[in-house]
């Protein structure tokens, strides 16, 4: 997309590559390049990935036969209670936006980098001091109130390490605050020469639209889970009860973010999906300007629909018919990228990558997933299966299925542009085929289960139960396979992988001009965009077709 | 934020200025870059207060009468004083900016220390309605004790609401005022060097900025919390 066609490779490579401008500690600790700090993120997400992940296998094994015998109900709370606080806001929240987002953001539009270099490190340590917090109330024992932290039980009854958790999401809160206002300011302000808006990558867009979410949602859950711990630590009465407070006010302000949240998870998923997409059809995606604004469309759509969470928590029918109409809107624009993606592969030049077998992982997975939202939101049926494994497998559909068939996809595609090596070609297909296979496997028996009745957040159910608990705890095997092999082979590819090349994939859009991996200021010319996104030759086969179409 | 009017001459003359950081192509772009960072940051501390505002209107409509009479254990004289110091620190804080633009550094330098010393009788004063609240007994927690005027609806549950929100509210606002203190400290130095001129002065703006969202933030406390009891 760049208008100099003297693609960076050929350039004399006389200075060094990000990765090698500088060794020791330091570099990397006090680096101010958002292509190390992304790096930075990548390592400690993984680890809080793993950690997340652990408590997961835990859960299924306990849930493998219906008596509570591998652990007993006080420690099954806090497992599954720290796997959803450690995944939703030490994982997903900043998975693929501040790695993939924080390296690609000024890649992408041209940019030496990003608008503040310096609050960008900040984030970073706040991300870590946030993951301290948790991790020492994982150490003390944890917390069993749920990743929600409902009052009064979070407030009054619990026994866990309450406080300290929800300092830690706090303090998270704020890094991704800091994420989200760095890409904003770095979307407007510092977009190369002829990057006008609707040149801009799909990926930029929902950063964007993610960014949004970020500074209006966050700060609510911060000062809600700040109101949580001032009453809990400093006997503050706020939402108790037994003063005349409201629990449910608590929700309706947990959710005011937590929902939007959601879509901070999945918007920048489908920015990726977008890209590999076009990268894997050689087309431009279908229905550009109207993919870019849905996303805008999920962000703003996304404020209004928190109260579906409370259809059966006492909400007027008023309120909750008005919540349900706008649930099922935020169907349209997410149906309009599934569309938009399906018609960019008609007439490709398809080509079966891994990412591209990632994309259409996600695409499938993430489809079921928000269908089932849709039949969710619907009041009658939100009544049967409101807190059973059904909702469970529904947002795993979408978060696992969607954003993580996503990160994994991404991080496929652009690897050999982060470290300049290519990666097993085999073994990354397996595990793409092992993730959808046992991801299938792990979530859909969980939609049975839930429809069969079966409530989430017990150690031990009925033993007609059983047979479909064991094919989840099976499928969930499979799946850790399927992560772990990456791990390996990404690993294995920095020591031993083949040079990348400057366009392993020969792919359009400008983080694909300059070297594998880029120089410390990205571009070793000044960059000028005088073509639109995506603009891949038209494939033979489709001219032909067009011109005997008109002849 | 092109009007700003500011720095005239830093749009191609900017270019190698000692204040340019490498990634932006010159003092312009960085102006605009940190300004709306600064702008931003404030939408995001408006949902933040915003958490809280929401549950004040709440407890407020639904304990309409209640709240009207703890209010009155406030103190109207001292909150109305805090009103006044800081718009009188706001008025300080942007005479600190128009030194700046007519490249007085000494004249920066005063209207800053003048600031702060408004920031810091706000706090002052702050810490004294504190400690009066909390020999009253009406810090929130079970020493909490509120004694009902006589003759009317009793109902110290509800007022232990009000002085949560009281506490949680103006103490959030506390701490932004003492962060504020400490960012109008970390500007004397360098305004004192000079650094600070009528070509480049964004972090004076943008902590300007900050300041007088905090000072906005009061002007809707103070009615809120000291004026509802009044009629």
């Amino acid at each position: 997309m760049n208008s100099s066609d003297t693609t960076s490779a050929e350039l004399a490579l006389d200075r060094p590559s990000y990765l090698h401008d500088g060794y020791g500690w330091k570099s990397w600790l006090l680096t101010k390049d958002h292509k190390r700090i992304a790096i930075l993120y990548l390592i400690s997400i993984t680890v809080f990935f793993a950690i997340g992940g652990i408590f997961a296998m835990l859960i299924r094994l306990e849930l493998l036969t219906p008596e509570g015998d591998l652990v007993q109900a006080a420690t099954y709370n806090r497992l599954f209670t720290m796997h959803g606080v450690i995944m939703v806001f030490l994982f997903l929240v900043p998975s693929i936006p501040a790695t993939l987002g924080n390296f690609l953001v000024p890649l992408m539009i041209g940019a030496k980098d990003l608008a503040f270099p310096r609050i960008n490190l900040i984030s970073w340590y706040i991300y870590v001091l946030a993951g301290i917090f948790i991790l020492w109330a994982l150490i003390h024992g944890g917390v069993d109130t749920g990743w929600t932290f409902y009052t009064p039980f979070s407030t009054h009854y619990s026994n866990g390490y309450v406080v300290s958790t929800a300092l830690g999401v706090f303090i998270a809160g704020f890094s991704s605050i800091l994420t989200g206002l760095n890409f904003v300011v770095t979307i407007h302000r510092m977009r190369a020469p002829g990057m006008t808006w609707f040149r801009l990558p799909l990926f930029i867009w929902s950063h964007y639209a993610t960014s949004l979410i970020m500074i209006l949602g966050t700060p609510v859950i911060a000062v809600t889970l700040m109101m949580v711990a001032v009453e809990r630590a400093l006997n503050l009465g706020l939402f108790d009860p037994r003063l005349g407070g409201d629990p449910i006010l608590f929700q309706h302000l947990f959710w005011f973010y937590s929902h939007p949240a959601v879509y901070i998870m999945v918007l920048p998923g489908m920015g990726v999906i977008s890209e590999l997409i076009a990268a894997f059809t050689r087309k431009r995606v279908f229905g550009y300007t109207v993919v870019a604004f849905s996303s805008m469309g999920i962000a703003v759509l996304g404020f209004l629909v928190w109260g579906h969470h409370l259809f059966v928590t006492g909400e007027s029918v008023y309120a909750a018919t008005v919540f349900s109409l706008l649930s099922m809107l935020v169907a349209v624009p997410s149906a309009i990228k599934v569309f938009n993606w399906t018609a960019t592969l008609y007439e490709g030049s398809v080509s079966y990558e891994t990412p591209m077998l990632y994309a259409l992982g996600f695409i499938g997975l993430f489809t079921i997933g928000g269908l089932t939202g849709v039949m969710i939101a619907t009041l009658g049926i939100d009544l049967h299966l409101h807190d059973t494994y059904f909702i469970i497998a529904h947002f795993h559909y979408v978060m696992v299925g969607g954003t993580i068939m996503a990160y994994m996809g991404g991080l496929h595609y652009w690897w050999p542009k982060m470290t300049g090596k290519l990666y097993p070609v085999f073994a990354s297909r397996l595990s793409a085929l092992l993730i959808f296979v046992g991801f299938n496997l792990t979530f859909f028996p969980q939609f049975i289960l839930g429809y069969l009745g079966m409530p989430r957040r017990y150690w031990e159910y009925p033993p007609e139960f059983q047979v479909w608990n064991v094919l989840s705890t099976a499928g969930a095997s499979v799946l850790g396979v399927g992560y772990l092999l990456p791990l390996c082979y990404f690993l294995y590819s920095l020591f031993y992988g083949k040079q990348a090349g400057a366009n392993p994939w020969g792919a359009k859009g400008l983080e694909w001009a300059t070297t594998s991996p880029p120089p410390t200021f990205n571009f070793d010319y000044p960059v000028v965009v005088d073509e639109e996104a995506y603009e891949y030759a038209p494939d033979a086969r489709a001219v032909a077709r067009q011109e005997a179409h008109s002849a | 934020m092109h009007s700003g009017g500011v720095s005239v001459s830093a749009g191609a003359g900017g270019h190698g200025h000692a204040r340019l950081q490498h990634h932006f192509d010159d003092l312009e772009q960085q102006r605009e870059a940190s300004t709306l960072g600064m702008w931003v940051f404030l939408c995001t501390e408006i949902l933040f207060f915003g958490g809280l505002f929401t549950t004040y209107v709440i407890y407020r409509q639904r304990f309409h009468g209640v709240f009207a009479q703890a209010s009155r254990d406030l103190n109207v004289v001292w909150g109305g004083t805090n009103t006044a110091v800081l718009i009188c620190s706001s008025l300080t804080m942007a005479l600190a900016i128009w030194s700046a633009q007519i490249n007085r550094r000494k004249l920066i330098v005063m209207f800053l220390l003048i600031t702060m010393a408004f920031g810091l009788t706000f706090l002052g004063i702050k810490t004294v309605e504190y400690k009066e609240k909390f020999e009253h007994h009406l810090v929130p927690g079970p020493h909490f004790h509120y004694v009902c005027p006589p003759g009317e609806p009793c109902h110290p549950e509800q007022a232990e609401i009000f002085f949560s929100l009281y506490f949680c509210m103006t103490g959030l606002h506390a701490l932004h005022m003492i962060v504020g203190v400490g960012l109008l400290s970390y500007l004397l130095l360098p305004s004192w060097q000079g650094r600070y001129t009528s070509e480049w002065h964004n972090p004076l703006e943008c902590i300007g900025l900050y300041w007088h969202f905090v000072d906005i933030v009061w002007i809707f406390l103070f009615p809120l919390l000291y004026l509802i009891g009044a009629h």
